[in-house]
């Protein structure tokens, strides 16, 4: 079963022609292993750093403008900036709680190549004075827990993490520890709530960055597990050699998974700024097409909390600010294509499902809000809504979102796009987030919700054949 | 526009476009409230942290960004900020909240207690969608769990709001309710069998913003709009928490806190809150008694007869041998009255309000006071000499424990043995009994010198120090009687070395009711009204009192000691129960046998009544007279009548004026204004009480200063040299009390007897942990559960004051330093 | 009921140094609990809320708030199937009702022999590989109605035990750092300096 590329020890991953950054060992059966690692260039990102003032390392990765990979797309350098001098002790807190709709990549890097990643916690603790390190990861990721775990204990043996690492004075543990299935926690407050033994539910902002007031209260830096994987190549080969890939703006490459209706599925490492989503979907480096050479009917162009793009968005290229003026976002690197036979009312069911679901539940336009939306889409995809639904749809998803809410532009019905981020009622974005298939569907597909209600019909979800 | 009284320069904002003066620091919130705008909020609560998660109090905000909707609990004022709370995006978010809270809210309104005055109610009428559009299911829980022995909760109703929640955590430090589940689901929930056991669990059922939590006392007693209330003083403890009490067609259903900035925050505890359900019992005395010499029962008597046995006995005694004891439980005005009875008109100073169970009138009422809000200052040190705030004035332990946890107050605590508040005590030391005195001498010592020389009272040496470094700069003292199993004169020996420092101020935390309105009152051996000592007092009273006593009388020890070899002829109760308070139960019983008549005024026949009283006079309770209460600070508050005394009986002040009269005296006054008029001019402390000061401040109460008493000279026993097991007794929040056992909701709530050992001296007891164990001193024994307890020192056995079946005074010699004891297997 | 055995209460014990604040173990201590026993017992929550310092009901907030964590017994293999979108797209929904059938209970049920309880999931971030599905956390791809079938007869054969653990067990590698590597941990309480490499501020680490 395996496609073209296809790596049967790293599942999904496709080695398809371009710079690898991240993924370049994932080719090798025991790419987790210290003695890979030690052989195909790993900890010399570390060892550079070392021999530099930790200042340094700071202004390498500024230069190297190395963006968050988590989804909000913040540049790391500017962020680590934000931490308030002297108040001591800084934490470092790695975010592997990889749970997006459509995202597949971090699981990756946390199976494939954990000691790049445990490089890159070092890395970032030296530059920046962090006196501890906690990997969480996604409680339901067993494999990657024992990969870190292993790797952990071998760099521990081998003198890379802990007590004067590498001989120097830079001592820093780097402790593993997981959570237990929830979604949110993947915010960066409520990973901190997690980390502290708490329900995981998002903390109020202001302050809006755990850079000032984090774990216990401490400034803490918290950094998706893709990001903090950059950085021992940035360190090994310089910013200027990392600028080289990508674009002006967005360098280096970028993850991507591309699942759903696409003849090769799979994930990519794909460089930053200059592909297109045209490329990424029916190019050959890529994903070849849609499936059964149906039709394109819409993708989703960064996780299930992102406004829904159609055929006429496919030559935006794979960068933050275009896309947002578009009408939605990067996010976590998750494109979920899907062909003419998908109904739209089950996708979106599908998603707001997931949203009611995982809904922390503290605060109430959230959790009564998901909630309803849920309800309601399952009366109409039951064939029990009423022709006023729609308009309750998109009230309620007002109400959690007050309008208008991100979209794609639409010509043919004469619809400008309203750029991204989207307002809220909410303490956090998992609300706001469950809106976007609700008004992405409604604003292309509302004759297919009518459809639903007056005539009780549906498209049938069919599995591939 | 004047600027608010906040510290700092006003913060200039502009709300529904008029200018407003907020305070720096200011929530948004209060800022608009106090300016006479009012945003709709469940989760908020100004005595809590906020936590925004209603999201109802959502306003349009603009900072020089441009507007966006903000909620305005977390949002804190800044300089230029435009404020709109009825912008059309306001208003959509907020209707929009409303109708998210209602959809899986049941539309039980006309069966629900919060039914007419239900925030959830109040704003669906005021903001509210006028028909729901959510045709669906309603979530559905099993209907109201018992989650404590008073509270009942409904989840159904639950907006998750928070409040009780954070209650329990941030403010009372119970954390054993807690959210359960996510999302949508989300519950609030005890720990499978383990109930919400808090001191304090009746607060969640009044900041409860809907009809989610219920107290069990006044489940479907009654609708709001038929209950009226009126302000009133909390009297089962000296704190002086303001309440309401909520009376419907005479009776009294409710009692809520009300928020006083200085004392109780709003805060009670359940004895506070629930404590009226004793008033209302059947155990209640609604008329005279006498004891029918043929039955040797008490009977029911008409007040003439009752009060002419009273009087028969009173005038046949010679004075000096009719002692008063008693009195904490009166008002301010009860308790002058009484004072000019006993001391003015039958002229015996044999008087004491306590029963050997608090410390020297003399000493306390000579020390310079603080306030509570002194003693909470944020940072500042407070020393904790005497017993445990949790289980004795739970109020005031709220107060001390938001001061410790969040206003960065440091805590030492001297106390028999570890308390509610040791968790959060920067040092903790727990003398050998008998040895406070002792332990302070070296503290001071250590502090002086800065180093201690050694250990002292069973602490360690290094104990020592670190707590002397903290004695450093200012503090203040809260003080107390810590363990009722030695005299109190170790602990009042450490408390003068203490007075001798500068600038320490002292918080008297005696714990009975009114005791400190009492000792203004003159109601303790050597004392006139007015904190002033019977001799220096004899000249202002000449022209009010009848007579003034000669000579200092007896205090409760040498009464009931003289009672019980003959040498007292009449004993009066004045709400006092010695065979369960006083120290000694052997001599309170022959004292009590041995006095020549025994009168009991009183709401309750209790323990000592029933075995000796020859006439009950019934009083009325705090809730059916009218008067002032004075607390540990000196603050005078309102005692508010809600509703008529049962049956016949009256105010104390009025059965004293009867007894007066009966004695052929007249004592001058027809009401509590008029004694209060009185007060004034017989005692220059109770100036400050006029009718305007207490008019102006109903909430707060007014403030009496000063004392006219000099700091006795207090001689530390000396340090008893035996190194057997020594007895602790202290007091628990819930006890075999005759007023607690007359508490339904109450009642089950007394711990049984315990006897708790530090693990280091169980090798000297020849039993196991969680068996019964006897306890027992030269004087008698009880029998108690064996339990393992670090907080104990050493070389002690810890017990509750009165746990049901097991009084800690049959242990004790009155007066005895230290009360030695053996543990042995049952 | 059931607390620690004495092992996992000195593992528990292990697992909570490493943290600044013995409460942030509480999650790790929970799974270490649920792998005892194969859920969570009362009597287990209050034994890790003691050894962090907590009430139970505290944490009993913490652990009903994660779906991973069970109250009560479930099957020795917990089948999740993803029904998510990406999954769903690609015939999640017929896995269901295929997992369903051939194991005859709904999804949330139990097998009446008690080795196996299904559930339908959320995304477990195997996208590409649709339709998914993990038993105790064990990643299956691209599954199809014959690929479940032998993956139950596997099971049940106890062919595939060394690879997927009862349920409970989650990771069976642990962090265990040797004695003497560990730098410690930094509690908001001790440390307030700068970490010696940054006071020193000379270039590089020495």
């Amino acid at each position: 079963m395996a496609a073209d590329g296809y790596v049967d020890h790293a599942p999904g991953y496709v080695a398809n022609e371009g710079p690898k950054i991240v993924t370049g060992r994932f080719g090798y059966e025991d790419s987790h292993r210290l003695a890979r690692f030690e052989a195909t260039g790993g900890y010399e990102g570390l060892l550079r750093a070392l021999a530099l003032a930790p200042g340094a390392v700071h202004q390498q990765v500024r230069d190297a403008i190395l963006l968050g990979r988590g989804g909000a797309g913040f540049p790391a350098g500017v962020k680590w900036g934000f931490l308030p001098p002297g108040r001591y002790p800084y934490y470092l807190v790695v975010n592997g709680d990889e749970s997006e709709p459509g995202t597949y990549k971090d699981r990756l890097l946390m199976e494939r190549d954990p000691h790049q990643l445990i490089e890159g916690c070092l890395i970032a603790c030296y530059a920046l004075g962090l006196s501890q390190c906690f990997l969480y990861v996604r409680g339901e990721m067993a494999l990657a827990q024992e990969r870190i775990a292993a790797a952990l204990n071998e760099a521990y043996e081998a003198g890379y993490a802990g007590r004067r690492i590498c001989g120097t004075d830079f001592s820093v543990d780097v402790v593993l520890t997981w959570g237990a299935g929830a979604y949110i926690v993947g915010e960066e407050t409520a990973l901190i709530e997690s980390l502290e033994g708490n329900r995981g539910m998002p903390r109020l902002k202001p302050p809006y960055f755990p850079a000032a007031v984090g774990l216990y209260g401490q400034p803490t830096i918290v950094n998706n597990v893709e990001t903090l994987s950059n950085l021992g190549w940035i360190m090994a080969n310089g910013a200027d050699a990392y600028r080289r890939h990508g674009s002006e703006s967005s360098p280096g490459t970028r993850m991507f998974a591309v699942s759903g209706h696409v003849r090769r599925p799979g994930v990519y490492e794909v460089e930053h700024g200059v592909t297109t989503f045209r490329e990424l979907l029916y190019g050959d480096n890529f994903a070849r097409g849609i499936l059964h050479d149906r039709e394109l009917k819409a993708f989703i162009p960064g996780g299930g909390s992102a406004p829904w793009f159609f055929p006429e968005h496919l030559d935006l290229p794979l960068e933050a600010k275009p896309v947002g003026a578009a009408g939605s976002m990067l996010g976590s690197g998750a494109v979920v294509v899907m062909d003419e036979t998908t109904d739209a009312v089950d996708a979106a069911l599908r998603l707001v499902r997931f949203f009611a679901r995982e809904s922390c539940g503290k605060c109430t336009p959230c959790r009564e809000g998901t909630t309803w939306l849920e309800r309601i889409l399952q009366r109409i995809a039951d064939g029990r809504g009423r022709p006023s639904d729609i308009d309750l749809l998109l009230d309620v998803s007002d109400n959690i979102s007050p309008g208008p809410y991100p979209a794609a532009s639409d010509e043919a019905r004469g619809l400008a796009a309203v750029a991204f981020p989207p307002r809220q009622t909410t303490i956090c974005p998992l609300g706001p987030s469950a809106v976007a298939p609700v008004v992405s569907t409604i604003r292309r597909f509302r004759s297919e919700y009518e459809a639903r209600i007056t005539r009780r019909d549906a498209i049938p979800v069919k599995a591939a054949s | 526009m004047t600027g608010p009284a906040g510290e700092g320069p006003a913060v200039e904002i502009t709300v529904d476009g008029a200018a407003v003066a907020a305070r720096p620091g200011e929530l948004l919130i209060e800022a608009c409230e106090r300016n006479g705008v009012y945003i709709p909020r469940f989760c908020y609560h100004p005595r809590m942290a906020s936590v925004g998660m209603c999201r109802m109090c959502l306003v349009t905000v603009d900072t020089g960004r441009g507007p966006s909707l903000q909620p305005s609990c977390m949002v804190t004022v800044a300089e230029a900020m435009a404020v709109e709370t009825e912008s059309a995006a306001a208003v959509k978010a907020q209707n929009g909240v409303l109708e998210f809270l209602l959809i899986n809210h049941p539309l039980d309104c006309p069966v629900c207690d919060k039914g007419g005055e239900c925030p959830l109610q109040d704003q669906t009428m005021a903001y509210g969608p006028g028909e729901s559009r959510f045709v669906e299911e309603k979530r559905h829980f099993e209907k109201p769990i018992a989650i404590s022995a008073t509270v009942h909760l409904d989840r159904e109703r639950c907006i998750l709001c928070d409040r009780c929640t954070r209650f329990a955590d941030q403010v009372a430090g119970d954390p054993l309710i807690s959210f359960m589940g996510r999302g949508g689901a989300t519950e609030v929930n005890t720990f499978a069998d383990e109930p919400f056991a808090s001191y304090f669990s009746g607060n969640t059922v009044q900041i409860c913003p809907v009809g989610a939590l219920t107290a069990e006392p006044y489940r479907f007693k009654a609708r709001p709009w038929d209950l009226t209330e009126a302000v009133s003083t909390a009297w089962v403890d000296s704190v002086g928490a303001r309440v309401s009490v909520q009376s419907s067609r005479n009776r009294v259903l409710r009692v809520q806190g009300v928020d006083a900035d200085a004392v109780n925050w709003g805060w009670l505890t359940d004895k506070e809150r629930f404590g009226f359900e004793a008033l209302d019992s059947d155990g209640r005395v609604t008329g005279p008694l006498v004891r029918d010499a043929a039955t040797g029962a008490l009977v029911p008597a008409s007040w003439a007869d009752a009060a002419t046995r009273a009087v028969e006995a009173l005038s046949r005694a010679p004075a000096e041998r009719v002692a008063v004891l008693g009195g904490a439980r009166l008002t301010n005005e009860s308790q002058y009255a009484w004072a000019k009875l006993a001391k003015g008109v039958i002229g015996t100073d044999n008087v004491d309000a306590q029963l050997d169970d608090g410390l020297p009138p003399e000493l306390v009422l000579s020390l310079p006071r603080a306030t509570i809000d002194e003693v909470c200052r944020p940072g500042g040190v407070i020393v904790l000499l005497g017993g445990d705030p949790k289980e004795e004035l739970g109020s005031l332990y709220l107060r001390l424990r938001h001061a410790v946890v969040s206003d960065g107050a440091t805590l030492i605590e001297i106390t028999p043995r570890a308390t509610g508040l040791s968790g959060l005590a920067a040092h903790s030391l727990h003398p050998r009994p008998g040895e406070t005195a002792e332990l302070m001498r070296a503290l001071l010592a250590a502090a002086a010198t800065g180093a201690a020389d050694g250990g002292a009272a069973g602490c360690d040496r290094a104990a020592i120090a670190a707590a002397a470094a903290a004695l450093d700069g200012e503090f203040t003292v809260v003080l107390g009687r810590g363990s009722l199993a030695e005299t109190a004169d170790s602990a009042a020996a450490a408390a003068a070395m203490l007075a001798g420092r500068g600038s320490v101020r002292f918080l008297p935390v005696l714990r009975r009711g009114n005791v400190n309105g009492a000792f203004d009152a003159g109601l303790a051996p050597g004392l006139a009204p007015g904190r002033t000592l019977l001799a220096a007092g004899t000249d202002r009273l000449a022209g009010i009192w009848p007579r003034v006593p000669a000579r200092p009388g007896r205090d409760a020890r040498a009464v009931l000691k003289a009672a019980s070899v003959g040498e007292i002829d009449v004993l009066v109760l004045l709400g006092a129960d010695p065979l369960n308070d006083f120290s000694d139960r052997a001599v309170a019983a022959n004292a009590l046998d041995g006095a020549g008549s025994v009168i009991a005024v009183d709401l309750f026949v209790n323990d000592s009544a029933a075995r000796a009283a020859d006439v009950v006079l019934a009083a009325a309770g705090p809730t059916e007279t009218e008067g002032t209460f004075t607390n540990i600070e000196g603050r005078v508050s309102p005692m508010a009548q809600k509703v008529t005394p049962p049956g016949t009986a009256r105010a104390d002040w009025m059965i004293a004026a009867d007894l007066a009269r009966r004695l052929g005296a007249d004592l001058g006054f027809a009401s509590p204004a008029e004694i209060r008029s009185e007060m004034a001019e017989a005692s220059e402390l109770h100036r400050a009480l006029t009718p305007e000061a207490l008019a102006a401040s109903p909430v707060e109460g007014v403030m009496l200063a000063g004392t006219q008493i000099p700091v006795p000279a207090v001689e530390a026993p000396v340090a008893p040299g035996s190194r057997g097991l020594r007895l602790v007794a202290t007091r628990t929040m819930y006890d075999d009390g005759v007023m607690l056992r007359h508490c339904p909701s109450s009642r089950g709530l007394a711990r049984g007897p315990e006897a708790r050992v530090n693990p280091a001296a169980l090798y000297r007891i020849d039993a196991r942990p969680s068996t019964t164990v006897r306890v027992s001193s030269a004087r008698g024994h009880l029998d108690a559960t064996l339990v393992v307890d670090e907080g104990v020192p050493v070389g002690a056995v810890a017990v509750g004051w009165l746990a049901p079946g097991a009084p800690a005074n049959a242990l004790i010699e009155a007066g005895s330093p230290v009360t030695e004891v053996t543990v042995e297997a049952r | 009921m059931s607390r620690l055995t004495a092992d996992n209460e000195a593992r528990a014990r292990r697992i909570m140094a490493l943290y600044p604040r013995p409460k942030s173990a509480l999650i790790p201590l929970l799974h270490l609990a649920q792998s005892q026993d194969g859920h969570l017992t009362d009597e287990a929550v209050r034994h890790v809320a003691e050894l962090v310092g907590i009430t139970p009901a505290e944490a009993a907030g913490t652990a009903t708030f994660y779906e991973m964590f069970k109250f009560h017994p479930v099957g020795r293999y917990l089948v999740n199937v993803c029904t998510n979108i990406s999954c769903a797209l690609l015939g999640a929904d017929d896995l269901v009702a295929h997992a369903s059938a051939a194991l005859g209970v709904k999804p949330g049920g139990t097998t009446d022999d008690g080795m196996f309880t299904l559930e339908t999931v959320e995304c477990m971030a195997a996208c590409t590989e649709a339709p998914c599905l993990a038993v105790n956390y064990r990643y299956r791809l691209r599954v199809t109605p014959n690929d479940f079938d032998d993956l139950v007869a596997a099971i049940r054969s106890g062919d595939i035990d060394q690879e997927i653990p009862h349920h409970g067990t989650l990771a069976r590698v642990h962090q265990e750092i040797p004695e003497g590597r560990m730098a410690g941990i930094s509690s908001p309480e001790q440390a307030r300096a700068a970490p010696a490499w940054m006071a020193a501020g000379a270039e590089g680490a020495g």
